[in-house]
């Protein structure tokens, strides 16, 4: 019986960068300044958020009207814990809220300070956020509607928002397949696996499902840490988080007994004198930091052995 | 020129797991791409067209598509495509396909590993990027908004929807495949604290792991097969995506396409997907199915929702229904988006 696959945490991240367009720039720039705008469509109704084509006519919208900071919930529910990026990180309702002067709901937090406050009907307001940037973040939340004036809105500024950021983070759990759990911990061995496809007999390295045959691999074959390079690229660009500095070489490297190239690093000789055929050995870092991992090998270097002729690995382009 | 004929011909899907398998999901693939292709009396070099639905941010990878094009043998090459939704809509693709008489055979596959990251989250992103995702409103409370507008305004009751959710994990018992099934007490459901009020746990879909596969083949190829159901119809429509826009109580998009595929009066199944227990009401009223129509006979989303194949193992348990001969006309509900925003009919006949 296998051990169970191998997992770990993948985080990713990237902050979205979108234009606005006419109607969604005058809405962002109008919450920076504590303001709500509405699209009024040919029939006459205020949406908000604001629409930017009339769903019935079809045509631009180019009218937009203020409403007020306040408002009905229409519809709601009860967040007990949470999720990372909402509005709040304490327990809150979301609610879709028709602001006084529109007749589309917008969506947002209500600070409601406890699930027995929320109800279909209830009065809120606006809770603007102190630092405000042209986003729909300006609004912090809604809240209970005290009755309390409003500071007043800030006057246009000359400088229209035309852009916003959203950064989105997303967490997961990385699980690999069965093969290719068995190679990671052969790699933390200092092995190199490969397995066999039982139709046309090729041996992928790492292991998986023969992709010329759909069928899974099965048959265990060791591969050696030497090699043929196939093809490389020599690395000019910087980018973040790069390890080496450029110029260097990201070759495929087609291992003895394998029939399918890995991606690693040539070190050892000038970017300028890889070449293609070119015979390498496995650069293995102290047994000691092993893990299951392909950076086990820091990179490959040059054997000094004569260049392997195309005709031998031309297949494995 | 006539329009082809096109059928169902093989079936086959992955048991609903609440976490199975690599976030690849070639190895979950394999199996069910050849128990699909025995069922159709097919072999993968036969078809024609391949087509899947899948997202990368389900499990926070790119090119998941691709990498899953491994479990064909894509060798010599294919015909192959890939639509970001859920594959009851790379069916219709594939089925437009056979129509335009570019393809005879053609074999639709979802998959996903829905439990890689926190699903209700991930799911924050299809929603508009300007003003409502960059709140990270989840999933489920998303669905709690129109089941609260829905029990407001007296279309539904919470027992309703318990009772909704009794009948299919009872149904779901019959369902090698679900995740969740057995029977239970509607007032012990009741009992149940809320997830998101007015939904409790029974009211939402769990999270599942899984994948399904498909086969369609046209006129005289399908004649061939031992068993078939003949897509009637099969039509999707779309409703605004501001949740505000519309009303969330009713679902225009899902009576339209049942109209547009030519739902008959006479159904005998139905299978809906609808991920929380008040959606199944409101289709069901959307789509005018009557008392006499059974529903969910599989035990549905509710007992066993992969994303990116709940959809299309819902046209598969109805084109079951009609190939095993327990049904004359079937029809099988895809939906995709927040809220029952898009809705896909397909109509299946024995003929």
């Amino acid at each position: 019986m296998d051990a169970p696959p191998l997992s770990a945490p993948l985080n990713i991240g990237f902050d979205y960068t979108r234009s606005l367009g006419p109607v969604l720039s005058r809405f962002m720039t109008g919450l920076r300044e504590r303001r709500v705008l509405g699209s009024r469509t040919a029939d006459g109704r205020v949406h908000v958020p604001p629409l930017e084509y009339d769903p019935v006519t079809h045509a631009p919208v180019t009218e937009l009207v203020g409403v007020r900071p306040t408002g009905t919930v229409r519809s709601w529910t009860w967040t007990d814990r949470p999720l990372d990026g909402q509005p709040l990180d304490r327990p809150f309702g979301w609610a879709l809220i028709l602001l006084d002067g529109a007749d589309t709901a917008l969506l947002h937090a209500v600070d409601a300070g406890a699930r027995d406050r929320m109800h279909t009907g209830l009065r809120v307001r606006i809770r603007w956020a102190a630092q405000r940037s042209g986003h729909i973040r300006d609004i912090e939340c809604f809240e209970p509607d005290s009755g309390e004036p409003f500071p007043q809105a800030e006057p246009d500024s000359a400088e229209p928002v035309t852009v916003m950021t959203t950064p989105i983070r997303l967490s997961y759990t990385h699980t690999t397949s069965a093969d290719e759990s068995r190679y990671l911990r052969a790699l933390a061995e200092g092995r190199l696996l490969g397995q066999r496809c039982p139709v046309c007999h090729k041996v992928y390295v790492p292991p998986r499902v023969c992709p010329a045959d759909g069928v899974p691999t099965q048959e265990e074959v060791t591969v050696h840490d030497h090699g043929t390079v196939t093809t490389f690229c020599v690395v000019n660009v910087p980018f973040a988080g790069q390890r080496l500095e450029p110029p260097y070489v990201v070759a495929q490297i087609l291992l003895d007994g394998a029939d399918i190239p890995i991606p690693h690093l040539i070190v050892g000789l000038p970017a300028d004198q890889v070449r293609m055929g070119m015979r390498v050995a496995a650069v293995w870092r102290d047994p000691q930091s092993w893990t299951t991992t392909p950076e086990n090998i820091a990179h490959f270097r040059p054997t000094g052995e004569p260049d392997s002729p195309y005709e031998s690995y031309r297949e494995h382009l | 020129m006539s329009t082809p004929e096109v059928a169902v011909i093989g079936f086959a899907q992955a048991p609903c797991l609440p976490s199975a398998g690599t976030t690849s999901g070639v190895e979950t693939l394999v199996p069910i791409f050849q128990r699909a292709l025995a069922a159709a009396g097919l072999d993968r070099r036969e078809v024609d067209f391949w087509c899947s639905g899948s997202s990368d941010y389900l499990a926070g990878r790119a090119f998941s598509f691709v990498n899953a094009v491994d479990a064909i043998g894509a060798y010599p090459p294919i015909c192959e495509s890939h639509v970001e939704m859920d594959a009851a809509w790379a069916f219709y693709e594939a089925y437009v396909k056979i129509l335009a008489g570019e393809a005879e055979t053609a074999l639709v596959y979802g998959f996903g590993k829905s439990s890689a990251g926190l699903l209700r989250r991930v799911l924050a992103l299809q929603l508009d990027p300007y003003v409502t995702a960059p709140l990270w409103p989840d999933s489920v409370s998303v669905a709690a908004l129109q089941a609260r507008f829905a029990l407001d305004a007296g279309i539904v009751t919470e027992r309703a929807m318990a009772e909704v959710a009794a009948r299919s994990r009872a149904d779901a018992a019959a369902n090698p495949y679900a995740q969740i099934s057995g029977v239970f007490k509607i007032d012990e459901l009741l009992d149940a604290p809320y997830l998101a009020d007015p939904l409790r746990a029974h009211d939402c879909a769990p999270v599942s792991d899984g994948a399904a596969a498909l086969v369609l083949a046209a006129g005289e190829r399908a004649r061939r097969q031992p068993r078939r159901a003949w897509i009637s119809g099969v039509a999707h429509r779309i409703d605004p995506q501001g949740l505000g826009e519309r009303d969330l109580t009713r679902v225009p998009s899902a009576t339209a396409a049942a109209e547009a595929a030519g739902l008959p009066g006479d159904l005998d199944v139905a299978e809906l997907h609808a991920p929380f227990t008040h959606q199944e009401l409101l289709l069901r009223a959307a789509l005018g199915l009557g008392d006499r129509v059974r529903i969910n006979p599989s035990g549905g989303a509710l007992c066993g929702n992969p994303m990116f194949s709940a959809g299309l193992a819902r046209i598969g348990a109805a084109a079951e229904q009609v190939m095993s001969g327990r049904a004359r006309k079937a029809a099988g509900h895809a939906t995709s988006g927040p809220a029952l925003q898009q809705n896909l009919v397909c109509v299946l006949e024995a003929k």
